[in-house]
């Protein structure tokens, strides 16, 4: 904050009027003890501990500084505070998320068969006999795990040759035409589809086609494509537009066709980007419950099919097991698996964000000399 | 190899707006002809008509004549991607594809068409282009390096040699020395010089001397003011613009007077 | 004389090798036999088909979402009102739902609007430069994180963590409406809701207006600097006023999420009639109402639902054309280009 020259033994003229450097670590430790008396006074815990230090660190930081500096520069310091305050605040959330899966999800998953065995044949009786008696809690995530895959799965092939193509054919063959533009208008629209809506059309047109009821993992698919392919027309979009037009001019000089030079010049020179947005996307749908919930219903078997049948998958079995626990009266075991399937789920989109953000940084062509 | 080109009652229109207007032109085969003239005039935008690069940027379109020798390049059924291979373009920066090594980079323009090629036929004809670029000294021990690994002056030579691998009649270059520095710019005029053994080549050039020591032929163009169309001044040999012009214009220019 | 070039540019003019003379006259090379096809033209005119294909798909897919959920929803439209939602009729069932929803999304932007701008401002005016980027992706991590999960933790942590909040909100500030006891025991508000809501709506405005202030003109703030203000001062006349239009939008796209976001209201909130309090039990949103109520909806009830989700596509609709009319209208105005 504070720019005063130690060494000088006459107090500069620059430095007349401004806070000493050791000002703000001063106010924290006046901050930290009010802040202990506060909350001692509410009931103390840790949180209100931070809370109190946090708003005395403040006033005591800001009020220091419009006695010495003036009003001007206690305004630039209390927006400091508060700004540097919104960013720890929107921490908490994602350390208390984490924090909370990591805990209650390790039990789940390291129980024996967690990942390896459905939910098949396991009801209240033995929830309750692992509640009141501690035996093992049995059923697993591994239907819901191969659900998810396969959905995800489909939902890729479905969405990635439509969503590229679009691409494709925005930034080399639309020119801004009247077709082009609308293409772009209905995609912005559909980055705005709630994930519920997309499932209810998915199944609101099955139902139409196959009669009403129909819910299986190909329903689920199309209604996860519908939120996938915006995502993929707008990555891949953005990838293409930045190819140099050099490239093309290039390639056209040289008697090459322009879907060759697309396919073989402009698409390579832009995959690692494409990938990484594709991957995104694919993070992004694996954990919609909605869509899913409406589409695919809740299965406990295991069930490769993605054409027949119901279908389970990580987030809806969170959702089930969470608000439908296997036995009511002994949530605990529904819970512990909920955590489980939860933390699977996170380590899968946190793998897949690392994959993109290295696919991203490694694949690039090299351009640099 | 080298064809001849004759330039009949050519204009170039971006949509309603008329470029280029009225060129007739004659360039002989196996010489070297530069385009000189101030900034806007339209010698970028001549030059692209005469492979047909210019149909790549929106609305632009082409009324008149450019023969190869004697076949119209606008005729019916002509193909412009055709045309392109046998009127090839090195462009103002050093364009090579990013994501292909320097062999693959030579070979491009034959591999992209999808012509498979024998290992060997393939290896003699990247020694060749890479020979007539006069780049084969320096990057013949790492052919499977990126392209863009090379310095600015090499990467313009690889995309000469990208060029004089689809084995055209023709080559344009546009301001192809802009970009670089004055060494790369020698070793490219050295090459052009050579090139002219065996092809046409037609270059656009700001730098009045670069166009002295290169060409045998100088067309200078020149537009009347913002918004009229350029036009073709005068056309003679190199010396005869400038030392000896018949125009007002060509003179205050290549003497620095204005432009 | 018209030549080949003339056709190209009528048709398709950034792309004129699809549809150049060889479409019209395929062997009519005349003359000219070295310069005419030599082929793979056709590859050309199958590419840009099915770039165009897949283009026509999405516009396809979009009018098919909208032609079923109506025709799925028609029957809860037209027919008797007694005989919908146990006799309270169509338009009495959402209003409630759409109350509710739209108060969940208030206060969750209300609560995310601040926070997010001061991230996003930490990130792009006050964290070191290489600092900054990871936290960029520290904030993007919470994009990441599932809306069920969310929900989880907002049901078994933060619900039972406000609840001491909430009694001394009822007990100070009881006498404001929304504020009203007796708090909820178990924390399963709309408040506790909105709070989730919240935490998911932040990295979707942060982001974005990250960008937006990334890209303020460096001569203002430079300008302003010169001028002696301190960085806040900087901010609010150089940053602020430049980003002023994305901001909204942003905020507008965070409410399009906020609006349509099932899971963490329906595992979160404990759903009753509409009430004003935000700290008792009750209210709901239309998108928890369809997911809580789907799996065992049929006939003329999973028609109501379905009709339930074309109000909440068409709200968010709204709100989305005009987060992007926003954006559009203020591209020419922002000097960002």
């Amino acid at each position: 904050m504070t720019t005063l020259t130690a060494r000088s033994p006459r107090r500069s003229a620059l430095t007349r009027n401004r806070l000493p450097r050791f000002a703000p670590w001063a106010s924290l430790a006046v901050a930290l003890i009010v802040g202990a008396a506060l909350s001692t006074i509410v009931g103390f815990n840790a949180f209100g501990w931070g809370i109190f230090s946090a708003l005395a660190f403040t006033f005591v930081f800001v009020a220091w500084s419009a006695a010495v500096e003036g009003s001007r520069k206690a305004k630039d310091k209390l927006a400091t505070c508060l700004v540097v305050g919104a960013f720890l605040i929107a921490l908490l959330p994602l350390v208390s998320v984490i924090w909370t899966v990591l805990v209650e999800g390790t039990k789940g998953l390291a129980t024996p068969g967690f990942l390896g065995t459905s939910m098949n044949g396991v009801s209240g009786i033995q929830d309750n006999e692992s509640a009141t008696a501690g035996t093992r809690v049995l059923g697993g995530i591994y239907h819901s795990l191969m659900g998810t895959l396969l959905i995800t799965l489909w939902a890729t092939l479905i969405s990635v040759p439509i969503g590229l193509l679009t691409a494709v054919y925005l930034v080399e063959y639309g020119n801004d035409g009247r077709i082009s533009r609308a293409i772009t208008f209905f995609v912005d629209v559909m980055t705005g589809i709630p994930s519920i809506v997309a499932g209810l059309f998915a199944a609101a047109f099955f139902a139409t086609l196959f009669g009403p009821g129909t819910k299986t993992g190909f329903v689920a698919a199309v209604a996860l494509s519908v939120l996938m392919i915006p995502v993929v027309v707008r990555s891949s979009e953005e990838m293409l537009k930045i190819v140099p037009n050099e490239l093309r001019e290039a390639s056209y000089a040289l008697g090459v066709r322009k879907w060759r030079t697309i396919l073989k010049i402009v698409i390579p020179t832009a995959i690692s980007g494409i990938a990484s947005g594709v991957t995104l996307a694919i993070a992004r749908v694996i954990g919609e419950t909605a869509p899913i919930l409406v589409t695919a219903g809740f299965a406990t078997k295991i069930n490769m099919n993605v054409f027949a049948d119901w279908m389970s998958s990580l987030p809806t079995f969170i959702y089930t097991q969470i608000l439908n626990p296997t036995s009511p009266s002994n949530p605990g075991p529904s819970l512990q698996r909920a955590w489980g399937a939860a933390l699977v789920l996170i380590i899968c989109v946190m793998i897949l964000n690392l994959i993109a953000r290295l696919v991203a940084k490694f694949f690039a062509p090299k351009t640099g000399r | 190899m080298s064809k001849r080109i004759d330039v009949k009652d050519l204009n170039v229109y971006y949509g309603n707006f008329r470029a280029v207007e009225g060129v007739n032109i004659n360039i002989a085969a196996r010489s070297v002809t530069a385009f000189i003239g101030p900034s806007g005039c339209g010698k970028s935008t001549f030059l692209r008509t005469l492979n047909r690069m210019h149909e790549v940027l929106p609305g632009a379109r082409v009324e008149g004549q450019v023969l190869l020798d004697g076949d119209d390049l606008y005729g019916p059924g002509v193909d412009p991607v055709a045309v392109r291979s046998h009127v090839g373009m090195v462009f103002q920066r050093p364009n090579p594809f990013p994501t292909m090594s320097i062999r693959d980079n030579v070979l491009a323009g034959v591999k992209l068409n999808g012509k498979k090629l024998s290992k060997a036929d393939s290896e003699a004809l990247v020694e060749s282009s890479l020979l007539g670029a006069n780049l084969w000294n320096e990057v013949k021990d790492r052919l499977d390096k990126p392209g863009s690994g090379l310095s600015g002056g090499q990467q313009q030579r690889l995309c000469i040699a990208r060029a004089i691998a689809v084995k055209p009649d023709v080559i344009l270059m546009d301001e192809p020395c802009s970009a670089l520095d004055p060494i790369s710019t020698l070793a490219v005029e050295d090459l052009i010089n050579e090139l002219k053994e065996k092809y046409t080549v037609v270059i656009v050039t700001h730098n009045m001397q670069q166009a002295a020591r290169v060409s045998d032929k100088t067309a200078f163009f020149n537009i009347a003011g913002t918004g009229k169309p350029g036009k073709l001044i005068e056309y003679a040999d190199t010396t005869a613009i400038f030392n000896n012009p018949k125009e007002k214009a060509t003179e205050d220019y290549v003497s620095g007077r204005f432009g | 004389m018209t030549k080949a070039a003339d056709e190209t540019a009528h048709a398709l003019p950034k792309g004129p090798e699809v549809t150049t003379t060889q479409t019209k006259t395929p062997e009519q090379s005349g003359g000219t036999p070295k310069l005419s096809s030599q082929g793979g033209a056709a590859g050309d005119r199958i590419f840009s088909g099915a770039a165009l294909t897949a283009g026509i798909i999405i516009l396809v897919v979009l009018c098919a979402v909208a032609v079923f959920l109506v025709a799925q929803a028609f029957p809860a439209l037209v027919a008797p009102q007694d005989q919908i939602a146990s006799g309270k009729g169509f338009w009495q069932y959402i209003l409630p739902l759409v109350v509710g929803t739209v108060i969940a999304a208030a206060v969750a932007l209300v609560i995310a609007t601040p926070i997010s701008i001061g991230v996003a401002l930490f990130i792009s005016h006050y964290a070191p430069r290489r600092v900054a980027q990871i936290l960029g992706y520290v904030i993007d991590l919470l994009a990441a994180i599932p809306s069920v999960v969310f929900g989880a933790w907002g049901i078994s942590f933060l619900a039972p963590a406000l609840v001491p909040g909430y009694n001394w909100l009822a007990s100070t500030l009881g006498w404001i409406p929304i504020f009203s006891g007796p708090a909820s025991a178990t924390g399963k508000t709309l408040l506790t809701a909105a709070v989730v809501l919240a935490v998911m709506v932040i990295p979707i405005i942060t982001s974005i207006s990250r960008e937006i202030f990334l890209q303020t003109p460096k001569l203002h703030e430079e300008a302003a600097l010169a001028l002696g203000a301190t960085r806040w001062e900087m901010i609010r006349m150089a940053v602020f006023p430049f980003a002023r239009p994305g901001i909204i939008s942003a905020v507008m796209l965070g409410l399009g999420r906020a609006l349509g976001e099932t899971m963490a209201v329906a595992l979160v909130l404990s759903s009753g009639p509409l009430i004003a309090s935000l700290i008792q039990s009750g209210n709901q949103t239309i998108a928890a109402e369809i997911a809580l109520n789907f799996p065992e909806a049929s006939g003329l009830s999973l028609s109501t639902l379905i009709a339930a989700g074309l109000v909440l596509f068409v709200i968010t609709l709204v709100v989305n054309v005009i987060a992007r009319w926003v954006i559009s209208r203020h591209k020419e105005f922002s000097g960002a280009n």
